[in-house]
C-alpha cells in the first residue's frame, strides 16, 4: 500500500484551477513564508534549510543548504533558478512553474534573503511559453505586492527577479552550460575546476544556481521548519518529492509523494498514483531518475524512492522522473531513441561525445530497423567503453560535462537485461515487435 | 533606420537594461526578433548585435546553436511532435508520420500554403499527454490522430488565435515593475549587506 499521508509541500494549490493566480496564492498562505524569513537573520534561514537537508530536486541531488554555506562566508552575487527541465520524460518543475509560479516566486525570493543576494534570473526553458507568462506575471504581482524590488515588506533586504527565456537546448540544464546561455552564449558547459559557479559563475562572480522544485519547497521549510521537513523521509532522502510518471502507465502524471516511504511499485499500481501498467500489462523495463540512469528490471520494483536506496542499486532518482516500458516496449528501440536524443543534444565540445553519439546512434538504428549485424552489439558497448571507460555506475567522465556519459546508461541497461531480443533483432532483420 | 517596429524596439531596449551585461539579453532578442518577423532576419541579426555589442557573426553563430531559433522562414504554425521516450512508448512516430500526412509535409518541411511548419522535437516535458503535440510552443494536448486533424483545422481557420499566436511570439506578459538597479547602487547596497552581515557575527571573545 502507498503512503499518502504526509503534506502536500509543493503540490498544495495543484487542486485549484486558478492556482497560479495570485488571488488564490494570497488566499492559501501566500508570502507567509517570506515575511517569515525576513524576520530572521538570513544566517538563520539557511540553517532552516540545512536543517531541514534538503536535498536539490535538479537531479545531482547536492544538499542545498550545503551548497549555499559553501558560499555564505563571501558575498555571493546572483541567484540563478534552474528551469530549464530537459531530461526527457522529467515534467514536474513544468508543473511548478505551470501551476504555482507564486510559490516559486516567493521561494527565489527566500534563497535570495538567505544568501544576500539582490539579483536573481529565473531561467526557464523557451518551451514553456504558458509557464514563462505565468512566472512573468507571478513576478510583476509580487512587485506590485512589496515582494520584489526596493526594501521587501518595509525591511532592508532589495532583489530584483528577471524571468530568462532558454531557446532550446537541453544541454543547458547543465549549470555552466545555462550560464553561458545566461550570458547571450552558446550553451556550452565550462571547465570544472576553475568554472564551479559557487566560485566562478555567472559573468565569474560566485553565483547559486538551484532547481525549480528546490526553490519551491523553501517557503512550506521557513513556515514549518527545517525540523518538519526533516521528519519525513528517511535517511538522507528527506521531505516529499515530485516524481513525474510516464510510459505505460494508466495515470501517467506528477505526484508528490513523501521520500523512501514509497516504492517503485506502489508509484505504478496505487489507484491514487500510476494506476497500473496500461492493458494490465507487465513491467518490463524501469528508467527511473531521466533517462541519463541505468534501467531497473522488475525484481527491483519495491526498491523505495528514495536518493540513497535506488543510488544503491546502481542508478539514481536523479530528476525525478520515472518511465515504464512495459511487455510490449521494444527495448532496443527505447534505447536507440534515447541514444538518438544525445545526439542532436550533444553541444559537440568534446570528442567523445560529439561523435560517439552519432556513431552508437547510426550502429542501434541499423540494430532496430534491420541491417544489424550480431556483431554490432559488441560495437556499441565499445563505443559506450571509450565514452564512459568501464561502463561504471557513476560513470567515467572523459568529457567536460556528464552529458556524454550519461549516454552508456541506457543501451548498457538495455543490453544487460536484453540482450536476446537484441540477438532477435539481428536474426529476425529489424524489430521483433512489429 | 530600425528593423524592428517602434514596439519592439522599445521592448528590446528594456530588455537589455534587465541585465548587467548588454550580451546577456541576446537569447530574449532572438525570440523577440521572431516575434516580429516569424523567424531571425538578416536585417534583426544586425540589429541585435548592435543592441548587444557583439558581432553580426557571433549572434549568427550563437542563434544557430539554439533549436528554437529559425534561420529560415517556417510557417504561420511550427507544429512539434514529440518522439522522445515517453512519446515513443505512446505513438510518437506515428503521430509524427500521420502530421506529416496531414500537413502535407515532410518532417522539418513547411507546407505549400506556408502555414505550417512541422518538427520532430526533443521531450517537451508534457509527458502524460504522450504523445506530445506543441502549436508554437503551446501544449495542445491531442493524442489521438482524430484530435490531432480536429486541431489542425481550427488552426487554420484561425480559431485557435487567441491561445496560439503566430510563430515566434513566446511570452505576452510584459515586465511591468522594477527595473534594474543600477551596477553603482548594486554594489553600495552589497556593501551595506555585507557590512551588516559582519556586524551581526558572533563577537570573538578575545
Amino acid at each position: 500500500m502507498a503512503s499518502l499521508s504526509a503534506p502536500k509541500i509543493v503540490s498544495s494549490r495543484g487542486e485549484f484551477a486558478d492556482s497560479h493566480t495570485i488571488t488564490r496564492f494570497l488566499a492559501t498562505g501566500g508570502y507567509e513564508g517570506l515575511k517569515k524569513a525576513l524576520s530572521m537573520f538570513p544566517e538563520q534561514v539557511a540553517e532552516e534549510v540545512d536543517k531541514a537537508s534538503l536535498l536539490g530536486r535538479g537531479g545531482a541531488g547536492f544538499p542545498a543548504g550545503r551548497k549555499w554555506s559553501m558560499l555564505r562566508k563571501s558575498p555571493v552575487s546572483y541567484l540563478v533558478v534552474n528551469g530549464d527541465e530537459s531530461e526527457p520524460a522529467t515534467f514536474k518543475d513544468h508543473f511548478l512553474v505551470e501551476r504555482d509560479p507564486n510559490q516559486l516566486v516567493e521561494g527565489v525570493i527566500i534563497a535570495a534573503y538567505a544568501l544576500q543576494v539582490t539579483q536573481a534570473f529565473i531561467f526557464l526553458r523557451g518551451e514553456f511559453a504558458l509557464g514563462l507568462e505565468r512566472v512573468q506575471q507571478a513576478v510583476n504581482d509580487a512587485y506590485d505586492q512589496g515582494a520584489l524590488g526596493k526594501k521587501i515588506f518595509g525591511s532592508d533586504f532589495s532583489l530584483d527577479i528577471v524571468v530568462h527565456t532558454g531557446a532550446g537546448a537541453y544541454v543547458c540544464g547543465e549549470e555552466t552550460a545555462l550560464i553561458e546561455a545566461l550570458e547571450g552564449k552558446r550553451g556550452f558547459p565550462r571547465i570544472k575546476p576553475p568554472f564551479f559557479p559557487a566560485v566562478n559563475g555567472l559573468y565569474r562572480e560566485p553565483t547559486v544556481v538551484n532547481n525549480v522544485e528546490t526553490m519551491s519547497n523553501l517557503p512550506w521549510i521557513i513556515n514549518n521548519g527545517g525540523a518538519a521537513f526533516a521528519a519525513l523521509g528517511e535517511g538522507r532522502s528527506t521531505g516529499t518529492r515530485l516524481f513525474a510518471l510516464a510510459g505505460k502507465v494508466n495515470n501517467p502524471g506528477v505526484y508528490e509523494i513523501e521520500m523512501v516511504k514509497n516504492t517503485f511499485r506502489d508509484l505504478i499500481f496505487d489507484p491514487a498514483l500510476g494506476g497500473g501498467v496500461v492493458n494490465d500489462g507487465q513491467v518490463k523495463a524501469i528508467i527511473p531518475g531521466g533517462v541519463s540512469a541505468p534501467w531497473f528490471s522488475p525484481e527491483q520494483l519495491d526498491t523505495p524512492l528514495g536518493q540513497d536506496e535506488v543510488g544503491g542499486l546502481g542508478s539514481m532518482l536523479g530528476s525525478g522522473s520515472i518511465v515504464i516500458l512495459d511487455d510490449k516496449s521494444c527495448p532496443v528501440r527505447a534505447a536507440w531513441r534515447i541514444t538518438k536524443f544525445y545526439s542532436r543534444e550533444s553541444c559537440g565540445q568534446c570528442t567523445p561525445c560529439r561523435e560517439g553519439s552519432g556513431w552508437i546512434e547510426r550502429v542501434m538504428y541499423r540494430l532496430e530497423h534491420g541491417g544489424g549485424r550480431m556483431e554490432d552489439i559488441e560495437l556499441v558497448l565499445d563505443l559506450c567503453d571509450n565514452i564512459a571507460p568501464g561502463l561504471s555506475w557513476p560513470p567515467q567522465q572523459t568529457t567536460i560535462c556528464v552529458l556524454g556519459p550519461s549516454i552508456p546508461s541506457s543501451i548498457n541497461s538495455a543490453i544487460k537485461m536484453f540482450r536476446s531480443e537484441f540477438e532477435a533483432h539481428v536474426h529476425n532483420g529489424g524489430c521483433t515487435y512489429e | 533606420m530600425s528593423h524592428f517596429r517602434v514596439d519592439i524596439r522599445q521592448r528590446a531596449e528594456e530588455l537589455v537594461s534587465l541585465y548587467p551585461r548588454r550580451r546577456s539579453a541576446l537569447l530574449p532578442l532572438l525570440h523577440l526578433a521572431q516575434e516580429q518577423d516569424g523567424y531571425l532576419t538578416d536585417e534583426a541579426i544586425a540589429e541585435i548585435s548592435e543592441l548587444t555589442l557583439t558581432s553580426a557573426a557571433d549572434v549568427r553563430g550563437t542563434a544557430a546553436f539554439y533549436d528554437m531559433i529559425h534561420l529560415e522562414p517556417v510557417g504561420r504554425y511550427v507544429v512539434g511532435v514529440c518522439t522522445n521516450i515517453a512519446c515513443l512508448l505512446n505513438g510518437g512516430e506515428e503521430m509524427l508520420e500521420h502530421a506529416s500526412q496531414k500537413l502535407g509535409c515532410a518532417v522539418g518541411g513547411t507546407s505549400t500554403d506556408g502555414l505550417f511548419t512541422l518538427e520532430e522535437t526533443e521531450c517537451l516535458a508534457d509527458c502524460n499527454f504522450a504523445p506530445c503535440v506543441s502549436v508554437n510552443h503551446r501544449y495542445v494536448r491531442t493524442t489521438t490522430p482524430e484530435a490531432f486533424d480536429a486541431m489542425i483545422e481550427e488552426v487554420r481557420e484561425g480559431r485557435r488565435d487567441g491561445e496560439i499566436p503566430p510563430h515566434g511570439t513566446l511570452v505576452r506578459v510584459r515586465r511591468n515593475g522594477g527595473l534594474r538597479v543600477s551596477k553603482k547602487e548594486l554594489a553600495e547596497e552589497r556593501a551595506a549587506a555585507e557590512a551588516a552581515r559582519i556586524a551581526r557575527l558572533p563577537k570573538d571573545p578575545a
